[in-house]
Formats: structure tokens, C-alpha cells, sequence
């Protein structure tokens, strides 16, 4: 039996609310457990932040290196490539020779970029 | 079996795949439970222990006294998280393993059933789609925790796997070059010919990046800095206890599992096997249960290198990771995918 296109959508509605429930009942199940056989033995040390049994100093909120980000925006440009790249591969075999080479020449301005960012150091973990 | 039969359509189909859901749901736990076990023995094994042996014979029932222990125990919420994603952060970590099942095709047909979920033409779209989610469900647990330990893996996390999820994308559009398809049940018969069809033998290196793309993506060995005990103390994770450190650990079971899945799929011609009439869809029930066999046989298989690898190798530096992946892996990825293209152009013309 092949559905209809719109059905095996459907179903991926249906498994979302089934992988959702999955995570949260084991949540909410432990919390009524909690709730009602098991009472809370609260502690300032229990509930205070663990670091390897030190005290801790200062705020969580602590600073980071900028690289994380760098990355993050080359991401952006190399991700899009990629799903401009999926189309392209399904059409290939019926792709004119102009198509061909429109194609070639986006993935060189691509590899252009990288090059870009390689020489400015951007992909260098300092 | 008639009450089935007087059923509309659209009825029939939501019965069929909620069962099936059910179905994979089940067997997905059932290995992702017992993928635990095996990791403990083979640690053990290659360490020279002996490895979890007192709950059942050969310690086979230690994952139902860990789920029930996990279950039992206090579960705290520590004075200085932020409270709510600090609750939904372990449910997430879980939902896009899940999502990423419906696609890949278990089996042939059983029964005249196709055995995949949902048997979407954007395929492997769809994938990349809800694999990038993964990153959410870490990157929330480690920003929840407000503790600094946490914040580092889950930045590492965040870092690491936008990185790898480029290198994965671009390893697979060879292989769609040569399947022209998208959808995962087309490239499984593109594979089911002969041995030398499977598409690790006709793209060794888009296999190759896959892989190293996938344990990165998974956070396991050599990759698995967003957790590295030695220096984080556990990553993402430390503030969690109880049932909600269980999700964590299972989420990440059964996105190694997936992964397995999905490796099997693209590379290691799925279902099929190049012999013995196992190259075309089933058409008895005999033969469907084969079939499945099959995909678990592999899936498995790869899964237990997954978990001997953990146990070889050592830990990557970041910067080695970056390096690897950005300075190696892309180019590589691209290079494929143009030399790929042009051949395929050559041979066509």
C-alpha cells in the first residue's frame, strides 16, 4: 500500500507526539514518584554548584573564547551550501552542460571562501 | 483480520504506523538498553576485568537494575539552575534520535508493508534537518546548569558539532550524485546488486568522512570533548542525577544506534545482502524477516565498533578537532564531490 504523499507526513506528526511523550513521561513519572514516596532532603551543599568538590568561585558566566563563534558563522555559509548541493546531486543525470558548470563554478566560489578564511587564520584553533 | 479491511484508508495507514512506531520504538530501547551492557563487558574485556556480573547470569539483567535505580533515586534540582530548560533539556536530548528513525528503511516489505516509517522522497533532508536539533538538547542542558563545567561542554558541543554536521553533508552528496535520489529506500536498491555496488567500495573516501563526521556527531571517542571526565568532569551533564541524567545517557545510546542505522543505510547496502535472492524486496514473510535480520546484523556490527573504538583511542586536543575538521574534512568533502561529478559527467557523455 503507497500512501499519498500527504500521509507520510502525518505520520511524522504522529512520531513527533510519540518521541516528545517518550522523553517527558519518564519525567513526569519520576516526579509524582518524588512527590508522593520520596521526600525532598534538601542541603546547602547538596543544591550548591558542583566543581569537583572545591568551592566555587566567581559566576558561571565566565569568558569564552571568540572562536566558538567564528565557526559558527562559517557554518552558516557552508550548511546552505550543503543543502543547495542535495538538489543539484538529484538532478545531475538529466543537467544540461550550462547547468553543469553554473553548478562547478558555485561550489569554486565556495571553496574560494574557505581558502578566504584559511589564509585570514579564521580556521586556525590559536 | 477484516475489521482492518472495513477500515478507510487514512485509517488503516495511521493503525499500521502507529504499530510500527511501537515496533521500532521497542527494539530501538531494547538495544540502546542492552548497548549499555555491552559497552561495560567490552571495556571490561579489553581492560582485563570482568565487567558488571552480579544482577542475572553474565550481569544480563544490570540495565533493568540501572533503569529502576536511575528511577528511584532522589531527584534534586540544584539551588542555581535555570529551572525550566534545566527540565525539558534531558526530554530533548532524546526526540531527535527518535525523529531520525522514521526514514531508514529496516527491512524490504513484510506482509506487503514497506518497513520504514514514513517513506519520504526529501530523505535524507529530512535527516540533517533533525540532526542539527541534536545540538539543542546540549547546548540548553549546559546553559541550564549555570555552573561552568557544564557552560564549556556545552559550548565545545555547540562548536564541534556545527563543524562535523558540514563535513557529514557535504561526504554525502557523492553518493546522492551517483543514486540520483534522495530517498533512502532508493538508495538501498542502488546498493542491493552486487557486493561492489555497496557504496563504501564505490566511494571509500565519502565513507570515510561519514564516519569520523558521525562519531564526532555522536560525541563519542576520539571526539568526545563535550564530555571529557578528565578536564570537565562529565560535560553537560554534571548538575543532572537521577532519571533525567538516565535521558542523557540514553539519548546519546540511541543516537549512536541511529547512527549505526543510518551508516548501514548509505554505505553498507541497508537490508540487502548480494546473495541467495536477498538482493530483492521480500515477498514472502520469510523473507521480510530476513531482511530485517540483515539491517540488525550490520547495524549492530557497527555499532560494536563504535564501542571498541571508545576503548583504542585516545582523546583528541580541540584544536586538533577543529583542525580535522575544517582543514581536512571539508576540503576533502569538496574535492569528492567535484571530482565525483565530473567523472560521472565524462562517463555519461
Amino acid at each position: 500500500m503507497t500512501p499519498p504523499e500527504p500521509s507520510s507526513y502525518l505520520v511524522l506528526a504522529l512520531l513527533l507526539v510519540a518521541a516528545l511523550l517518550f522523553g517527558l513521561t519518564p519525567l513526569a513519572l519520576a516526579w509524582l514518584w518524588a512527590r508522593f514516596f520520596s521526600p525532598a532532603k534538601p542541603g546547602p551543599t547538596k543544591h550548591a554548584i558542583y566543581e569537583c568538590g572545591l568551592e566555587s568561585r566567581g559566576d558561571a558566566w565566565i569568558q569564552f573564547r571568540s572562536g566558538y563563534y567564528l565557526y559558527a558563522i562559517l557554518f552558516l555559509i557552508f550548511d546552505v551550501e550543503t543543502v543547495f548541493l542535495l538538489p543539484f546531486a538529484v538532478a545531475f543525470g538529466g543537467l544540461s552542460i550550462g547547468g553543469f558548470v553554473a553548478m562547478m563554478v558555485f561550489i569554486l566560489l565556495l571553496a574560494e571562501g574557505l581558502v578566504w578564511a584559511w589564509q585570514k587564520g579564521v580556521l586556525a584553533w590559536k | 483480520m477484516d475489521w482492518i479491511n472495513q477500515l478507510s484508508p487514512l485509517w488503516q495507514f495511521t493503525l499500521i504506523s502507529s504499530v510500527k512506531i511501537l515496533c521500532v520504538f521497542s527494539v530501538l530501547m531494547f538495544i540502546v538498553a542492552y548497548a549499555v551492557w555491552v559497552e561495560r563487558k567490552v571495556a571490561a574485556a579489553i581492560q582485563d576485568r570482568i565487567g558488571p556480573n552480579r544482577v542475572g547470569i553474565f550481569g544480563l539483567l544490570q540495565p533493568l537494575a540501572d533503569a529502576g535505580k536511575a528511577f528511584l533515586k532522589e531527584d534534586f534540582t540544584p539551588d542555581h539552575v535555570r529551572k525550566a530548560y534545566y527540565w525539558l533539556a534531558p526530554a530533548i536530548v532524546m526526540t531527535p534520535s527518535l525523529l531520525t528513525v522514521a526514514i531508514i528503511p529496516f527491512g524490504s516489505y513484510l506482509g506487503g508493508e514497506k518497513m520504514v516509517i514514513a517513506d519520504l522522497s526529501v530523505g535524507v533532508l529530512y535527516t540533517f534537518g533533525i540532526v542539527s536539533l541534536g545540538v539543542y538538547g546540549i547546548v540548553l542542558a549546559g546553559y541550564a546548569a549555570n555552573s561552568k563545567y557544564p557552560f564549556l561542554g556545552g559550548i565545545r558541543a555547540s562548536s564541534q558539532m556545527i563543524s562535523y554536521e558540514i563535513a557529514m553533508g557535504l561526504s554525502v552528496v557523492p553518493v546522492f550524485l551517483m543514486v540520483g535520489d534522495l530517498n533512502l529506500t532508493a538508495v538501498v536498491q542502488y546498493q542491493a546488486g552486487s557486493l561492489f555496488d555497496w557504496l563504501i567500495f564505490k566511494q571509500p573516501l565519502a565513507f570515510a568522512i561519514f564516519v569520523a563526521a558521525m562519531f564526532a556527531e555522536m560525541n563519542r571517542l576520539p571526539f568526545d570533548l563535550p564530555e571529557a571526565e578528565q578536564e570537565l568532569a562529565g560535560g553537560y551533564n554534571v548538575e543532572y542525577s537521577s532519571i533525567k541524567f538516565a535521558l542523557f545517557f540514553m539519548g546519546e545510546y540511541a543516537a549512536m544506534t541511529v547512527g549505526s542505522a543510518l551508516l548501514v543505510t548509505l554505505c553498507l547496502g541497508g537490508w540487502s545482502l548480494p546473495f541467495a535472492g536477498l538482493d530483492q524486496p521480500a515477498s514472502t514473510w520469510l523473507g521480510g524477516f530476513l531482511h530485517i535480520g540483515i539491517f540488525l546484523a550490520k547495524m549492530l556490527f557497527v555499532e560494536f565498533t563504535i564501542i571498541w573504538v571508545r576503548w583504542m583511542w585516545p582523546r583528541f586536543r580541540y584544536d586538533q578537532l577543529m583542525n580535522l575538521g575544517w582543514r581536512r574534512l571539508v576540503p576533502l568533502g569538496l574535492a569528492n564531490i567535484v571530482v565525483t561529478a565530473v567523472v560521472l559527467w565524462a562517463l555519461a557523455k
